[in-house]
């Protein structure tokens, strides 16, 4: 049981990262970043209730707005590179970001305990929950109910003139320019937003693994978070969530026996996907599909009854 | 109206616009032809405000324009359609005016409702200037499903969506059989009713000697020509740029 939970631990965080990957993927913007800004939420939330003793939802919150006022800053050297230089820039700020984490040693006694990030050693015992008498199954209800949250939200988002402006600039900037659009803003709120969201994200990490370090924070965490929504497709945020219990349910637990063969398996996966469908798992025909399929269900359950 | 005094850009050495004077009148159809290369695009894209002028000013109802991001620019009304057709392809038809859209001066609504309203606040209006367009039926499809002459109607539409008093259209007949080319003659007439200033960037000789008031002709950059649509095809500077001088045919000989 234990297992389960923490795969099902594990698919929640990696799907608030996909997500924040998926907002800055509909304005066109290709992102190694999320890494750096996860690992900023992690260390601000973990130091919070570590260090300071706040509760574990204050400290999520400003550890995602403290990931989300870098990502407003990155956001602007961002705008003037597109493409493969914005992958390159944004993977130097999540390296920046690890090296920083790398050498923060902020020790501190609390209860007759040596507490905190201790450089090379990593940030250990951010034991909130056992500490506080959470259940396991408490944790992933908090993280799921947050991954909810987030889904819902972005589901509106794609639903109001909001979601059809940033999809707009994805498509074509100098059109949405052209039809007023202010790009920078556009730019910079989902570099914003989507910071929040990856901050979010490593708060519910490091406290959930209890134990975080710079190893933690690498290049491929990165490459995954872009992937789930490239391979889920940028229809809705239920392609992400597919892609993520995916790959981590079936290609990382289920096949762990592989070991590190698993990695070249996600790489193919990835090269096959994108040549035999860019548009993603989920499209426009599978969700009327799956509408369609909801709807029968319905009827049926009215012959029924 | 639109005021451009001595508008220059170089790309490198290329000059592609050398020292353009040019001013449209307010509810004007004002055409601006010329050979390839001459500097129509590059004139249009500089009003617009894709790339920085080199020198010159532009101004718009006495505003300069000149140092302002294309989207500002769209505030103070000047709108535009593109060469080659660039529509946003995966959003409905509808959501691309829906992007686009801005309320008539004096009828805003509230930052709130235009960011983060939903379809029905604005169904009614948009779904009007569909039916303008002739796409009514097509609000929900896909924008890349449409046939070339629908699409060209829609980014027209979304042209119009800003609400603007200048509408810069490059080139919009290209590609058009001679019952669209009509059918868009009606169109920017209707422009024209409706308040606008066209300024008309254009191959198609019938449709531009038809619909304009005035026309400037440009080559290499500079304006060789100013005038009504009448004087314009019966200039010799004008016919010499087109099609080369009758002396030089004979020297060729």
């Amino acid at each position: 049981m234990e297992y389960y939970l923490g795969i099902t631990q594990t698919i929640g965080v990696h799907t608030l990262l996909g997500l924040s990957a998926y907002v800055l993927l509909l304005t066109g913007q290709l992102s190694l970043a999320q890494v750096g800004f996860f690992a900023i939420g992690s260390y601000v939330s973990g130091i919070l209730t570590v260090i300071f003793g706040w509760h574990i939802l204050p400290a999520l919150l400003v550890g995602a707005l403290v990931a989300g006022f870098f990502a407003f800053l990155v956001g602007f050297p961002a705008l003037r590179v597109k493409g493969l230089m914005l992958v390159v820039a944004t993977i130097a700020f999540s390296e920046i970001v690890r090296l920083v984490f790398f050498n923060v040693n902020w020790r501190v006694e609390v209860n007759g305990l040596e507490v905190g990030p201790d450089s090379t050693q990593g940030f250990r015992e951010i034991r909130y929950f056992a500490a506080n008498g959470w259940e396991q199954a408490h944790v992933v209800l908090l993280i799921w109910l947050i991954v909810i949250l987030v889904m819902v939200l972005l589901w509106w988002l794609d639903k109001v003139r909001a979601g059809a402006v940033l999809r707009a600039v994805g498509e074509d900037e100098l059109a949405a320019q052209s039809s007023g659009v202010n790009l920078t803003m556009v730019k910079v709120a989902a570099m914003t937003g989507g910071g929040v969201i990856a901050g979010i994200a490593g708060g519910l990490f490091a406290h959930s693994t209890t134990y975080v370090d710079h190893h933690t924070f690498s290049i491929l965490l990165a490459t995954f978070a872009v992937s789930y929504p490239i391979l889920g497709g940028l229809k809705n945020v239920l392609g992400t969530l597919m892609a993520v219990i995916f790959i981590q349910g079936f290609i990382i637990e289920g096949l762990r026996f592989m070991g590190d063969y698993r990695n070249i398996l996600f790489g193919l996966l990835i090269i096959v996907a994108m040549n035999f469908r860019p548009q993603g798992l989920v499209d426009g025909n599978f969700t009327s599909d799956l509408r369609k399929l909801l709807r029968m269900n319905q009827k049926r359950g009215g012959i029924d009854a | 109206m639109l005021k451009l005094t001595n508008l220059a850009k170089y790309f490198g050495g290329v000059r592609a616009v050398d020292g353009l004077d040019m001013q449209i009148n307010k509810g004007e159809i004002f055409g601006l032809i010329g050979p390839n290369g001459s500097g129509k695009s590059t004139t249009v894209n500089l009003i617009c405000g894709v790339f920085p002028q080199t020198a010159g000013t532009i101004e718009l109802d006495n505003v300069d324009l000149g140092r302002l991001a294309p989207h500002q620019r769209i505030e103070f009304g000047v709108s535009r359609t593109f060469q080659n057709i660039r529509l946003f392809g995966d959003l409905t038809v509808w959501q691309n005016l829906w992007v686009a859209w801005r309320d008539a001066p004096g009828h805003e609504t509230s930052w709130l409702v235009n960011w983060f309203g939903s379809p029905a606040d604005r169904r009614h209006e948009i779904q009007k200037l569909l039916e303008f367009s002739g796409l009514g039926d097509r609000a929900d499809r896909p924008a890349s499903s449409l046939s070339f002459g629908e699409q060209r109607r829609l980014e027209l539409a979304r042209a119009m969506a800003s609400k603007p008093k200048l509408i810069l259209l490059d080139e919009p007949a290209a590609g058009m059989n001679s019952e669209e080319v009509a059918d868009l003659r009606n169109r920017i007439l209707t422009m024209k009713n409706l308040g606008m200033t066209v300024l008309l960037v254009e191959h198609v000789m019938d449709l531009v000697m038809s619909v304009t008031d005035r026309i400037t002709v440009l080559n290499f950059g500079k304006p060789i020509a100013e005038g009504t649509p009448l004087e314009i095809q019966n200039n010799e500077m004008v016919q010499e740029a087109y099609f080369g001088s009758a002396k030089n045919v004979e020297a060729g000989n």
